[in-house]
């Protein structure tokens, strides 16, 4: 088993980007041919399996996971796909009741249950399955922990329900259901849950503009990314970027910063809107609650924005997206994007791209980025749109905005429901599906607290400190687009 | 005739956005908005030279030539605008 180098959370992290790795260096250096026979072989050199049952298996996963870092099936629409040989059919039986049960005078777990679904047979807990509900009390009330609750993580972390078990126990989705937020991608201890890989497209785009010179390729990163790439400063991961051949590093926070500037006007001519920055959680509205649609603000995510400006400047251009978001695989081929983003980019295959073209962003000399404002740099974190849009607002003269922050899809639901219902006391709602927002996103390569800190300082970095000078860019942009 | 103000990263700092409100002025107050379109580009590739603006459309390019019709000028800011303007860019216009 390869060892995670601390250089990501997890190791099913770490295999993707190995996979990752060595198909974008087979991209550039010849080899890619034989992909699917050679690089399970260096992955998983055996003899002795390391998780599964023989080093067959494992080098037929890596197969597919070859197949997934070159884009997957390409049928399937979703950019968030199950590998069937990799599902290990994890148990998902629900409450089971251990061996380590004791038939113990105090039945605490009987107690505790609401649906008197268990009962003492031969000095042992037995659950009723028909009456449990898996709410779980029984798991905690016991003294000796002999009960647990056998779910699929994957389930666990779907919080719109669109895993389910198929008749070979395999885990499917179901494309109705889900949002392509990517919780799975990140929870599947297994790693048999991945995005689809856009990198061989990328690196065609790249190719193709014979450096900079048929067109000029951008690379527009998402806010997120500051304390993503190891110890490396944000200024020298900019170099990097600019190393791999892309023309230019903008910030997805300078579309923020417009974004804000048309929710705080579009806020003040309907008063009750919910962000559209997160195609995760625009589809979870559109597909859990078809009335509030009429409230998703009708303007484009920054990534979207941002490409916009680059492209009325510069029509030939390629606006390549680089972030943290599985949904961002999605939402680019959407019809309301109108083309603007050509491909995207997760901050794993970055990393692998790097390291793939021997690229250190730790010696990299440092290059400027400073297009945005505090409040576009901000939006990485959950509440950062809800901070901006009531200065903003303040700044315009809008009064009466009241904001409500909702935090991961849990919190949006019960939000939306509340708004439904007529109960809602707010007018503004922050919606993102990540739990902390885009730093925590799936295809992030550290997910933690630290990460806030990052932003925040990222932020308060910027040279401008309102919107007024982004706005004043957009509305030039506009002028001349009339013209 | 186009002139691209640089707001790149680099350009920015060095205070791009002044040197655009500097430009609308300008051209507003010689009363060639008609004949000149301002433009905002990402990176012209002089960030050591900022603020940089790229003058497009003219018939006989000076000063860095960078095309046929095309040519860059260098460390322009809101202060130096007017005469970068007058000196540089308004013979250009042939009024």
């Amino acid at each position: 088993m390869p060892q995670n180098n601390r250089l990501f959370d997890t190791t099913v992290q770490y295999i993707k980007y190995q996979v990752l790795k060595e198909v974008i260096r087979r991209a550039y250096e010849g080899g890619l041919e034989d992909a699917y026979l050679e690089i399970p072989k260096i992955i998983a050199p055996g003899p002795k399996p390391s998780v599964r049952c023989c080093i067959y298996k494992e080098r037929a996963i890596m197969q597919d996971r070859i197949k997934m870092a070159m884009g997957g099936h390409k049928d399937n629409e979703n950019p968030v796909e199950v590998m069937y040989t990799a599902c290990d059919e994890c148990p998902a039986d629900g409450i089971y009741v251990t061996p380590a049960c004791r038939g113990c005078m105090l039945h605490a777990c009987k107690d505790a249950c609401p649906k008197d679904a268990i009962t003492i047979i031969d000095h042992h807990a037995v659950v009723d399955k028909s009456k449990c509900i898996e709410c779980g009390k029984c798991t905690k009330a016991c003294p000796y922990s002999a009960i647990i609750l056998q779910k699929r993580p994957c389930m666990v972390a779907c919080k719109v329900k669109a895993i389910s078990i198929d008749d070979d126990k395999k885990a499917q989705i179901d494309n109705n259901k889900c949002i392509s937020c990517g919780a799975c991608v990140y929870k599947c201890p297994f790693g048999a849950i991945t995005d689809k890989s856009l990198i061989l497209d990328i690196i065609d785009i790249l190719k193709k503009s014979e450096e900079n010179k048929k067109y000029h390729v951008y690379a527009v990163i998402a806010p997120a990314i500051v304390g993503q790439c190891r110890s490396a400063r944000i200024e020298q991961v900019v170099s990097a970027i600019k190393k791999l051949g892309f023309y230019q590093v903008v910030e997805a926070a300078l579309g923020a910063d417009i974004t804000l500037y048309h929710e705080a006007n579009e806020w003040a001519e309907k008063k009750i809107l919910t962000t559209s920055c997160c195609p995760s959680f625009v589809a979870f509205v559109e597909k859990n609650f078809p009335d509030l649609v009429k409230y998703i603000s009708h303007s484009v995510s920054p990534m979207v924005e941002t490409a916009k400006l680059i492209k009325r400047s510069d029509p030939n251009a390629k606006v390549i997206f680089i972030g943290p978001c599985a949904s961002k695989k999605m939402e680019f081929k959407l019809e309301k994007t109108q083309g603007m983003i050509d491909s995207v980019m997760s901050f794993e295959e970055l990393q692998a791209f790097l390291d793939a073209r021997g690229i250190d962003d730790t010696q990299c000399e440092d290059s400027e980025l400073d297009n945005a404002s505090f409040y576009g740099r901000i939006f990485a974190k959950s509440g950062g749109i809800a901070q901006g849009v009531n200065d903003v607002a303040k700044q315009m003269g809008v009064e009466g905005l009241k904001t409500c922050q909702m935090n991961g899809i849990d919190e949006c639901r019960a939000a939306l429901m509340r708004l439904k219902l007529n109960r809602a006391t707010e007018n503004f709602f922050e919606g993102m599906a990540c739990d902390g927002g885009c730093i925590n996103g799936p295809l992030s390569i550290t997910h933690g607290p630290r990460n806030v800190a990052d932003v925040d300082k990222y932020g308060e970095a910027a040279k401008e400190k309102t919107i007024d000078n982004s706005v004043k860019l957009y509305k030039l942009s506009l002028e001349n687009e009339k013209k | 005739m186009q002139i691209k103000v640089c707001v790149g990263s680099s350009c920015h700092l060095k205070g791009s956005y002044d040197v655009i409100e500097a430009f609308k002025e300008i051209l507003k107050r010689h009363d060639v908005e008609d004949l000149v379109e301002l433009q905002a580009s990402f990176c012209l590739g002089n960030c050591a030279n900022g603020v940089t603006l790229q003058v497009d459309g003219v018939e006989e390019p000076h000063i860095e030539k960078i095309g046929d019709d095309k040519f860059l000028l260098h460390n322009v800011t809101k202060d130096n605008a007017e005469s970068v303007f007058t000196e540089q860019i308004r013979p250009l216009l042939n009024i």
